[in-house]
């Protein structure tokens, strides 16, 4: 039996590396281009594929003929995604792809194929709850009285009253009316008594929010290269966030067993939610691989990334608040509505709703729009950015109508928040209101001084489960003292490589060139998809275990060729230390293992305290207004921000200064626009869908809460808590400066305008 | 000179009057005999400088090397140094002239790589990420402020940046983010870069 | 991108012989910045591309005592760095304003001058007037960054150029050279679907100097280009009167602050004396087909004191014959806005903007 070194986190302060600020590791092989994301590889022979993709809102297929693009000189395969008389309900969605030699002999490929579609009806206003309402009723009554009069009396019946034979014979009609449908009710529940809450209370706000759907926007976009070795195995080079588990999604559609699909993935450029899958490109590319006996490369084009690769859902709202004088919030009344894409009819979900804060009395209906627009996919803190866009937002308009400072109404309500989250929220928020100077700067809303530019602040919080994902990893120990880490992971841009060095050059107290860390294939030990900010933890936990099972093995080998109790003894400074004492090099000490290197399998999560979950988090802006041109600038954003145990403190702030930046860009800027009139996303392209650049970020100011006590929770994770106030907090502070509710986020001069043009009238 | 006032109606009526507009440009007229003397040179042979649309052979000078490739016109320099010389350290994201990540230098001068075909930069000098080492002050600087993330947009934001502070040492805050304005990061790695730019203009560039 | 000859001239008589051949169904290669888009999104098929940049006769600069000599292949950052750049501040605004060196490094007035409409139908494949089934896509469809003035008829697009109002307002002229007489109809050479064949016919150089303001034009038709420039034409120089003490600004509202399109923008040259406006030129950019130039606001700016509130009132008549569409009411505000901050921006008085 080895010895048993202590799993848990060391004390704070000891610590070398965790906490500490640690450059990443392979920030040079990214500067200088070095590093080969997917959409880099380039093997001999490979071909180029390009995608035909639907140019309307909503149609069905009426010809398609791909054998004019095989003509084409240089195309060597060509795939066809739907085929005559199928429906496609959104704009871009794939039609075919032609793979060649060169990437402008794909375009001519795709140029050449045969394609036609009859045009159908679409709807795309995923704000127009009461147009959906109408065109459903009008759709469903008209295609009712096609039905023969049994299935219309049927149809006429309360749901819980058809029998089960009655319910089977329904059942086609019913996915005929589901099929024209543009509206689907999500429920409603109440808690106590909204009537009297509204009567009794101070004041009573009504007012509409809304949040418009955007796009992940991957720089990288998604897409893989894939080559076949031989007839039936598979080597993906796929851009994912989830290395250990996409294999399978290959094999299956290509008759392979999962065994002989090796997924790599060393780098990968962007995510944030949108890549877990192989996605029905990434099977394209393989089944032209295995075609051909080529490797093909297919990578979306931009406009398609925007199209179908992943977007958050849209959100609107109706919101009836009232609080009491002291600025208790006594009664919620709301009903929100949004379109999650691909005509499912989903929205935020019901229960999350009011976000943070729950009231004694509140009642809340959700409503899904059916509307021909592109798949949705996780986005950073799924739906948590929405919720607290429309949640947080209807708290600040309370409060100016009370008169009173954000601060003090959210402070006043904090009881209604969860209970293990008030006192870091009560801590943090006087943090964020100490750093923005919020006592010096505030005034209330739409009473700053005069001039056309107008200043405001605003605030909003928000939490998040985090945690640690599932993830095994194996950890190599060789003769020579060199450390290899193998896990089935992937760097997203968190810093996975980095915090794993961290971890073992901790335990192992190495230096962190000591080691070596091998991520990004599935061919390693499986390591869990990076979502819901569990990255971290989750390579951190099973290192951390198998850092420690090997270091008890060494100690073991130490103590008897030294002859000292291995229980007193200590990895430091590249020594192993006996009380004190040294014994013996590093190196010394591993060349005791013999020829082959020592290896154990790390595991997790495990309930040993290394991760935990749950975290808080306040944001507060500072903004500047231009009411003549409708113009919203940030002059200083605040974020505070706690996540247990920071791993790296200089990748941490890192996340959340990005969060902030496309917190900024979903605040302002960037959204999903599609045109009524055409039924097309319109501007898919990065003139039109406008994110931040260097300039549009103002004065970023982060820190992160962390007390001993936080420490001392272990790893929670990170990447999605900061991104999720952002909205929020810059609306409120747009609020507070022109004294006027921009209702719909992002908040463009054009918003800006009509809302200061409608509020003047 | 030919009057073109009847085929050019200004579209909200014109302050100009027809004395005002020919005197104008009389004045001008006189002015270009100076500026363009080299226009009575007629190309004898302007045929012989026309590349068809067929793929063909060209030299292409990138990072101090020569490379031969066998390209058509409509191929642009990013697409070449990508798929055929295997330099994929600019990438191709935008396609569209807005985002930066394809930023490479032609004789010295800060492009897209995007927005130029591979065949107009023969007989030129093109500088990609790759001809950086790792400690090189902008790519070391990029490190040190954790000026990355995901890393997709960094070579692009690395040779805008290398570009910007060689012109502008001394550079202000608010010149730095006026500069570097033509590249996207969508992880939000501004804040680094932001600090990597000031410490190198501090610096003088280098 | 469909394939395309390919040419790089180096004098002027031999870059027009390329670009008349193919019936002029060619298209000219400085900066690429908008060209490549063009080419990219198969909005314009060219049969040829003639890279001008070394044709030596097109560059340069140069200063003559009634005004200046740009040359087509001058870079925005080599007008920038020019000491011409002291005097005509409306010029610098707008290289100022965009924000990306890569564009500045190698874009061009003249190509600016030339760019197509950045309207979204229109990229997407609608065509110029994105007229469907006779019916305007744009009048009823998404318009919030279409035109609010000169838009009665099918064009609804806005001019994309940031350079034209600046020039416009200090009466600079193109010189626009073929190699032939060139009297078809008005065709677009970037537009060649609708580009008629033309015979060759005489081979002489023909040029002409146009005042600025005549360059643009607002199509009726999907076939008429935005500009006079007939198939093979080409814009060879821009010539600025002299500065003298002529004051200028251009004033882009720009959301980002980074590379982005104006959503509207004003540029002015005023003649000053004991800050009495004697002189006024007022042209809006991106607010209509064509670069807008405010006749009435500029008269009526004569005699004034110009002041904040003579500038909002010169700002308010520029935009009074507004049409704004079903989506773009606050184009409106943001071109007066436009108007009033290039004025007091000229004059040294404008305060805290964004």
């Amino acid at each position: 039996m080895a010895t048993e070194v202590k799993v848990a986190w060391g004390p704070r302060k000891d610590n070398k590396f965790i906490g500490k600020d640690v450059p990443r590791l392979d920030g040079a092989e990214k500067a200088t281009g070095a590093a080969k994301y997917s959409a880099d590889v380039n093997p001999k022979g490979c071909l180029y594929a390009k995608l035909l993709t639907f140019k309307g809102g909503h149609g069905k297929v009426k010809s398609l003929d791909l054998s004019a693009a095989l003509k084409v000189p240089g195309v060597k395969a060509v795939h066809a995604f739907v085929k005559v008389g199928d429906e496609v309900s959104w704009d871009g969605a794939m039609i075919a792809a032609v793979a060649a030699e060169r990437q402008e002999q794909a375009e001519d490929g795709v140029r050449a194929i045969v394609f036609a579609f009859d045009a159908m009806e679409h709807f795309v206003d995923e704000d127009d709850l009461a147009g959906a309402t109408k065109l459903h009723d009008l759709r469903t009554s008209e295609l009712q009285k096609t039905f023969p009069d049994d299935i219309q009396k049927l149809l006429a019946k309360k749901k819980d009253d058809l029998t089960d034979d009655e319910k089977k014979k329904l059942d086609p009609f019913q996915k005929q009316l589901d099929g024209v449908s543009r509206i689907k009710p999500l429920g409603d529940n109440t808690q106590g008594d909204i009537a009297a809450a509204l009567k009794s209370a101070a004041v009573v706000h009504k007012g509409y929010y809304g949040i418009a759907t955007i796009s992940h926007m991957c720089l990288e976009p998604h897409g893989s290269c894939c080559e076949m070795d031989g007839g039936n195995k598979l080597t993906a080079n796929l851009s994912t966030q989830n290395v250990s588990g996409t294999a399978g999604q290959f094999a299956a559609p290509l008759g392979l067993d999962a065994a002989d699909v090796t997924v790599l993935c060393n780098y990968i450029g962007g995510g944030f939610g949108s890549k877990f899958a192989a996605g029905d490109w990434g099977v394209a590319a393989a089944k032209m691989a295995k075609e051909t006996g080529r490797p093909v490369r297919l990578m979306l084009d931009r406009a398609t990334e925007l199209k179908i690769a992943g977007t958050r859902p849209s959100g609107f709202a109706d919101i009836t608040i009232a609080a009491d004088k002291d600025g208790k919030i006594v009664a919620w009344d709301s009903h929100h509505w949004g379109s999650s894409g691909e005509m499912k009819g989903g929205t935020i979900a019901l229960n999350q709703f009011p976000y943070v804060f729950d009231f004694e009395n509140r009642n809340r209906k959700a409503t899904g729009l059916m509307t021909n627009s592109g798949p949705n996919q996780a986005w950073r803190a799924p739906p948590h950015p929405q919720l607290c866009a429309l949640t947080d937002t209807a708290i600040d308009d309370i409060a100016a109508k009370l008169g009173k400072s954000a601060v003090d109404v959210f402070l006043a309500n904090i009881d209604r928040t969860p209970e293990k989250l008030q006192r870091t929220y009560v801590a943090e928020i006087k943090r964020a209101a100490e750093l923005i100077g919020w006592a010096k700067k505030w005034h209330p809303h739409g009473k700053g001084k005069d001039g056309p530019v107008k200043h405001g602040l605003g605030m909003a919080i928000h939490k998040w489960g985090g945690g640690a994902g599932k993830g095994t990893c194996r950890l190599k120990v060789h003769p020579d003292g060199t450390v290899e880490s193998f896990s089935g992971t992937q760097d997203l841009g968190t810093g996975t490589r980095t915090a794993i060095a961290m971890v073992i050059a901790e335990t192992l107290g190495l230096q962190l060139s000591d080691i070596k860390v091998r991520i990004g294939s599935s061919a390693y030990p499986a390591s869990g998809g990076s979502g819901g900010s569990t990255t971290i933890g989750g390579v951190a936990g099973p290192n951390r275990r198998a850092a420690c099972e090997v270091l008890g093995k060494v100690f073991d080998l130490v103590a008897e060729k030294h002859k000292v109790d291995a229980a007193t003894l200590a990895a430091k400074d590249s020594k192993i230390w006996s009380n004190g004492k040294e014994v013996c090099s590093w190196k010394q000490a591993c060349s005791l293992v013999g020829n082959m290197a020592l290896e154990v399998q790390g595991e997790g999560p495990k309930n040993d305290g290394l991760t935990t979950v749950d975290v808080g988090g306040c944001q507060m802006a500072d903004v500047a207004v231009d009411t003549e041109t409708g113009i919203v600038r940030i002059n200083q954003f605040v974020a505070i921000q706690d996540c247990g145990l920071v791993v790296d403190h200089m990748t941490a702030k890192s996340q959340v200064y990005g969060s902030m930046i496309m917190g900024i860009a979903y605040a302002l800027s960037e959204e999903q626009i599609l045109d009524n009139k055409t039924g097309r996303y319109i501007n898919a392209d990065l003139e039109n869908y406008k994110l931040p650049r260097i300039g549009d970020i103002g004065e970023l100011i982060v820190e992160m809460y962390q007390p001993d006590s936080e420490y001392e929770r272990g790893i929670v994770g990170l990447g999605e808590p900061p991104v999720i106030s952002c909205g929020a907090a810059i609306s409120n502070a747009v609020a507070n400066a022109i004294g006027v509710r921009v209702p719909t986020i992002p908040l463009t001069p054009k918003r800006v305008l009509d809302a200061l043009k409608a509020a003047k009238a | 000179m030919r009057d073109l006032r009847d085929e050019t109606i200004p579209q909200n009526g014109s302050g100009v009057n027809r004395r005002d507009f020919l005197r104008g440009s009389g004045a001008a007229v006189a002015v270009t005999a100076l500026a363009t003397s080299e226009q009575g040179a007629v190309a004898q042979d302007a045929k012989k400088s026309v590349r068809t649309a067929e793929p063909q052979d060209i030299t292409l000078n990138v990072n101090g090397k020569d490379h031969k490739v066998k390209v058509e016109n409509r191929v642009t320099l990013l697409d070449t140094l990508r798929d055929d010389l295997n330099l994929t350290g600019c990438k191709d994201v935008c396609d569209t002239t807005n985002c930066g990540a394809c930023t490479v230098l032609i004789d010295g001068k800060v492009t897209y790589a995007c927005t130029r075909l591979a065949v107009e930069c023969v007989g030129k000098k093109v500088v990609t990420v790759e001809s950086l080492a790792a400690n090189d002050p902008v790519v070391a600087g990029f490190v040190k402020h954790d000026a990355l993330q995901c890393g997709f947009c960094t070579p692009g934001f690395v040779m805008a940046t290398k570009a910007f502070c060689d012109k502008n040492p001394g550079a202000t805050l608010d010149q730095v983010r006026k500069g570097l304005g033509g590249n996207i990061c969508r992880c939000g790695t501004y804040v680094g870069i932001t600090a990597c730019a000031m410490e190198l203009v501090k610096k003088g560039g280098k | 991108m469909r394939s395309f000859e390919y040419a790089r001239p180096e004098t002027e008589g031999e870059a027009l012989e390329l670009l008349s051949e193919h019936g002029g169904n060619t298209a000219v290669l400085a900066g690429g910045t908008d060209l490549m888009n063009l080419l990219k999104r198969d909005v314009i098929q060219p049969d040829r591309v003639v890279d001008i940049k070394n044709v030596s006769s097109w560059r340069g600069i140069k200063r003559h005592e009634d005004g200046v000599l740009i040359g087509a292949n001058v870079t925005l950052d080599e007008i920038n760095e020019h000491a011409i750049s002291a005097d005509y501040r409306s010029l610098i605004d707008v290289i100022d304003g965009i924000r990306a060196i890569q564009i500045t490094a190698h874009g061009t007035v003249a190509g600016d001058l030339c760019q197509l409409p950045h309207c979204w139908y229109f990229r997407n494949g609608y065509g110029l007037l994105a007229m469907k089934d006779g019916e305007s896509l744009v009048a009823t469809g998404d318009n919030r960054y279409h035109a609010i003035l000169g838009n009665s008829g099918p064009a609804k697009f806005v001019s994309a150029s940031r350079f034209a109002p600046p020039a416009i307002a200090w009466d600079a002229k193109v010189r626009i050279v073929t190699r032939r007489p060139a009297n078809v109809e008005h065709v677009s050479n970037v537009l060649p679907a609708n580009a008629k064949k033309t015979e060759h016919v005489e081979n002489v150089l023909h040029e002409e100097w146009l005042p600025l303001e005549y360059f643009f034009l607002t199509p009726k038709t999907n076939g008429q280009g935005v500009t006079v420039l007939k198939p093979g034409q080409v814009i060879t120089h821009l010539w600025l009167p002299a500065a003298s003490d002529t004051r200028s600004a251009t004033y882009e509202v720009l959301e980002l602050n980074g590379l982005d399109q104006p959503q509207a923008s004003a540029a002015c040259c005023l003649g000053l004396d004991g800050g009495i406006v004697r002189h006024a030129k007022i042209v809006l950019g991106h607010v209509a087909p064509t670069p807008w130039i405010a006749h009435e606001a500029a008269k009526w700016l004569v005699g004034q004191q110009l002041t904040s509130d003579i500038a909002e009132t010169a700002g308010r008549m520029a935009v009074s014959k507004a049409t704004p569409l079903s989506h773009n009411d606050y184009k409106v505000q943001m071109a007066q806005t436009a108007v009033k901050r290039a004025l007091l921006k000229a004059t040294n008085q404008l305060g805290e903007v964004l």
